[in-house]
């Protein structure tokens, strides 16, 4: 299992991506930097959280044509698989990889709390491990999570079983379309997703429930190398 | 033909049917300023751009690639590019 965590100047949650993935899986993943034009062989690379380059002009849309965002793509056209968290998924949105946009919170405040996540679609590499309609909790920390789509877009996302997790419980902490969370692309080999799993995975953080998602996607991976 | 120089403003505005929770906040403040009348507040971003170029069309087309490339986000955002000097 092969896993590479990509870094951006700005970032903040990256050691904690490192962290989750060498614990959960059992090595440490590979890094790259943002202008990086080629990765290393990976099985799953991952955007993580923060604020690159300021959230300039709009979250993560600097980071989102960096150079190493080619390769990204090139990775994940091939069936790589690409899990952006928090910033990481405003990455991908803005990189065209997955739909919609995420816009300022409806309540124009920054919000870091814990919410409730429904587990939506389970039938993925990255959710397999959650029972389907499974409640959650999980952390947020972001100004910018409002997921909006167009009408066309969000007919397809529902439609195509693109929601892996909505906000539960009247927990929406941002406006999100339909309460969305979390969304794969079509071929469910890219998942973004704004709350943040990896600070969810041992009981010092006061809880585990981020910790499937981990073994989910490492999982398939150990199992495909096998 | 030598290039010349060019001054632009491009506007990027929230698409129709967007959500602009930061124009509703700003509509609120007014009338709470004793502004009436007011119907509607939508906020954009401006972008005042120094090009060169080998004539007004090029630069205008230069502008239009930088919008879909980066200054706007398609997918929420309208732009519109004008050249003023």
């Amino acid at each position: 299992m092969k896993a590479t965590v990509v870094q951006f100047p700005g970032c903040n949650r990256d050691r904690d991506m490192i962290a989750a993935i060498a614990k959960i899986g059992g090595t440490a993943p590979q890094l790259a930097w943002h202008t990086d034009t080629e990765l290393p062989d990976s099985d799953l690379i991952v955007l993580p959280g923060g604020f690159s380059h300021g959230d300039y002009l709009r979250a993560g849309a600097i980071a989102a044509r960096a150079p190493v965002m080619d390769a990204v793509r090139a990775a994940a056209d091939k069936g790589v698989r690409v899990l952006g968290v928090c910033n990481g998924f405003q990455m991908l949105t803005e990189a065209g990889l997955l739909p919609g946009s995420l816009m300022r919170n409806a309540g124009l405040t920054f919000v870091c709390k814990e919410v409730m996540l429904e587990a939506v679609n389970t039938d993925n590499m990255f959710t397999e491990r959650y029972g389907k309609g499974e409640i959650i909790r999980c952390p947020v920390a972001h100004h910018d999570g409002n997921y909006f789509a167009d009408e066309k877009t969000l007919k397809q996302v529902e439609g195509n079983g693109q929601v892996a997790f909505r906000y539960a419980n009247g927990t929406n902490p941002n406006g999100s379309l339909n309460d969305i969370a979390g969304v794969f692309n079509a071929y469910g080999n890219v998942l973004g997703m704004m709350p943040h799993p990896e600070n969810l995975i041992e009981p010092a953080h006061g809880g585990a429930d981020g910790r499937r998602l981990f073994e989910s996607v490492l999982g398939v991976l150990q199992r495909d190398a096998a | 033909m030598a290039d010349k120089e060019f001054k632009a403003r491009v506007t990027v505005t929230l698409k129709n049917g967007v959500l602009d929770p930061q124009g509703k906040a700003i509509e609120g403040a007014l009338e709470s300023l004793d502004f009436n009348g007011v119907s509607g507040v939508r906020q954009g971003k401006v972008f005042d751009v120094n090009l060169t170029a080998s004539s007004e069309k090029a630069a205008e087309d230069t502008l239009g690639g930088m919008c879909e490339k980066l200054l706007a986000n398609t997918v929420i955002e309208d732009y519109a590019v004008e050249i003023v000097g």
